[in-house]
């Protein structure tokens, strides 16, 4: 019997190793090819990205998939950071889009969390209802509204038309109502009785105590809105003002080898945030876990 | 302890002295908190809401100029639609296919990471890393891994198979599923792993003492906690098989081999031409059946998990 769970157990663990590999796979080999000489590229993958500049001496017509590099060449990342001012304008591009709506994300979703954890009639359920249903809405629907809004105000093909809709995004408000209604009561009573009035409740109170949802809302919409790619092809006429996510697939196939490169400084945001801030994402996620309650 | 007295503090003692100023200050404060919502539901009405009420009158009138009410019409034409057709097929297939194996793939992961395995919460990091990565980054290593003559097809081709042209055939639909579940999956588990955890640990045990079989364990104790959890994944899942079209556009461009033309593409051709009548009825249309879809599984979850809820 013991025998039987310990192999048992030896062959989940092969198999998690397994799936492990494969999660790991697709980010690795695009980092690792992000150091391969254009040259080695070519070489390598030639047939894939059809039209690679012929000035190359050999493109292969097998495509061989490799995990480390002949020569390590860091030429196209100072290529990009240093020489093609297009990434960098389309990298910032990025950047001012993204900041805003979250911040604004953030500070709107804290505030109407709190009306909904300390109103508790009937006309808040329904508006927290109606919020969850726009939650649950997708892009399709929503980008009609959004465009309509931004067409009216003039606002269409600026940045504000991407920006405005996402400050105003549900998702962020149902997930820290669902974590504050985890503050005990009691808590808010002993405040009050001290003769702390609401605004003092709500930061004083409140948001320490939703530290980590805070958190895993700000990784949340920060990865969803750095990876836009409907808003800006919908929203946005002028190709000048895409963010690097849309732009990245236009990339020009004689760029390739930099392509790997820009790839990979675009992911390194999001890395960089979601290795600081797993615990609480985890905890973040966690708690958005149903959407009764 | 505090909710003990402050009845007596706030309540009884100002009704007792009858304090006017005391009521009035306490009225003040009830509304103060309500004005917390002010600024996201201003937002949340001018972005969404309004405009939708709008979307709505542009479904059921024949222009927005002359403004005569067509009822269906609009949507008899939209249907009619061999562009939307496709689209909502081809959708409708993805999600199809993609959210069961999300939901069950996901479930999986978090019971394989459950069983006690070293390094679990490694395991953790590296099965949620792919939500992190932008789609962007990793197209051009998906491009290459699919390729007629990439790795997949050379294990196809060791394994005696026939060379598949992944991108330009039916098997496209394959690969975003794929790049779909590899993104997804991470979020999903840990939702699941959550829910495994808060299963009272005592059922376990009465399950060991009665000498309950571990798939008895797992569909009459495990399964039946996990409902909502399986009803919230799946509606996530649902959400985010709407998302694919980044997938797509970022691997396929803006002309998609058939089998890849989702609501989305339709979607933008029809913002291209601006023709609101039939944005405003596909938008109407989907927001129904999202909410009927959504409904059902409300429904379904209920009946399934009624008495375990606590």
């Amino acid at each position: 019997m013991k025998q039987k769970r310990l192999i048992s157990r030896n062959f989940i663990t092969g198999l998690t190793c397994l799936f492990a590999v494969l999660f790991l796979l697709p980010t690795v080999l695009t980092v690792t090819n992000s150091f391969m000489s254009p040259g080695e590229l070519a070489a390598n993958y030639g047939t894939v990205f059809e039209g690679l500049s012929s000035k190359e001496t050999y493109i292969a017509k097998d495509v061989n998939l490799k995990f480390i590099p002949d020569m390590v060449s860091f030429k196209q990342y100072f290529t990009v950071l240093f020489q093609s001012p297009d990434y960098l304008f389309k990298f910032w591009n990025s950047v001012i889009l993204v900041i805003p709506i979250v911040f604004g994300q953030v500070a709107m979703a804290s505030l109407a969390a709190y009306t909904f954890f300390r109103c508790k009639g009937r006309s808040f359920q329904v508006l927290f209802f109606v919020y969850i249903t726009l939650m649950l809405m997708p892009y399709q629907v929503m980008l009609v509204p959004n465009y309509l809004v931004a067409d009216w105000t003039g606002l269409l093909n600026t940045r504000w038309s991407i920006i405005f809709p996402g400050i105003f995004a549900p998702f962020s408000v149902f997930l820290l109502t669902k974590f504050m209604r985890r503050i005990p009561e009691a808590l808010i009573e002993a405040a009050k009785i001290d003769g702390a009035n609401e605004w003092k409740i709500f930061t004083r109170i409140c948001l320490p105590q939703c530290r980590s949802a805070l958190y895993s809302i700000t990784i949340l919409a920060f990865i969803d809105y750095w990876n836009m790619v409907e808003q800006p092809l919908i929203l946005l006429s002028d190709v000048a003002k895409y963010p690097l996510s849309v732009y990245l697939s236009t990339i020009n196939t004689d760029e390739i080898g930099l392509a790997f490169a820009v790839a990979v400084v675009y992911l390194i945001p999001p890395l960089l945030l979601f290795l600081h801030g797993e615990e609480y994402l985890v905890e973040g996620i966690t708690h958005s876990g149903s959407v009764k309650g | 302890m505090a909710k003990k007295i402050q009845p007596f503090l706030l309540g009884g003692f100002s009704k007792n002295l009858e304090n006017p100023q005391r009521n009035k200050r306490q009225k003040k404060l009830i509304i103060l908190e309500q004005l917390f919502i002010v600024p996201s539901l201003s937002g949340v009405m001018i972005f969404f809401l309004a405009p939708f009420g709008v979307i709505f009158y542009y479904a059921l009138v024949n222009n927005p100029t002359q403004g005569e009410f067509v009822f269906l019409d609009n949507f008899v034409t939209l249907l009619q639609n061999s562009a939307f057709r496709l689209a909502a097929v081809n959708t409708a297939f993805f999600s199809l296919v993609a959210v069961p194996l999300a939901v069950i793939l996901s479930l999986g992961l978090a019971l394989m990471l459950e069983c006690k395995i070293p390094g679990k919460s490694q395991f953790r990091t590296f099965f949620l890393s792919p939500m992190m990565v932008p789609v962007a980054s990793i197209v051009l290593i998906w491009q290459v891994i699919f390729h007629f003559n990439g790795p997949v097809n050379d294990l196809l081709a060791w394994f005696g198979g026939e060379r598949i042209e992944w991108l330009k055939s039916g098997g496209a639909q394959v690969v975003v599923i794929i790049l779909f579940l590899w993104k997804n999956l991470g979020y999903n588990m840990i939702l699941f792993m959550a829910a495994l955890n808060n299963i009272p640990r005592t059922l376990f045990e009465v399950a060991e003492i009665e000498n309950a079989s571990p798939w008895f364990v797992f569909t009459q104790i495990k399964l039946r906690f996990l409902s909502p959890t399986i009803l919230f994944v799946a509606i996530l899942s649902l959400i985010n098989s709407f998302k694919v079209f980044r997938e797509v556009h970022l691997l396929t461009g803006d002309y998609p081999y058939e089998s890849l033309y989702m609501l989305q593409h339709f979607m933008n051709n029809t913002f291209k031409s601006l023709d609101y009548q039939k944005l405003a009825t596909a938008a109407i249309l989907m927001a129904l059946v999202m909410i009927v879809i959504i409904g059902i599984l409300f429904v379904l979850e209920n009946y399934f998990g009624k008495d375990v809820e606590g």
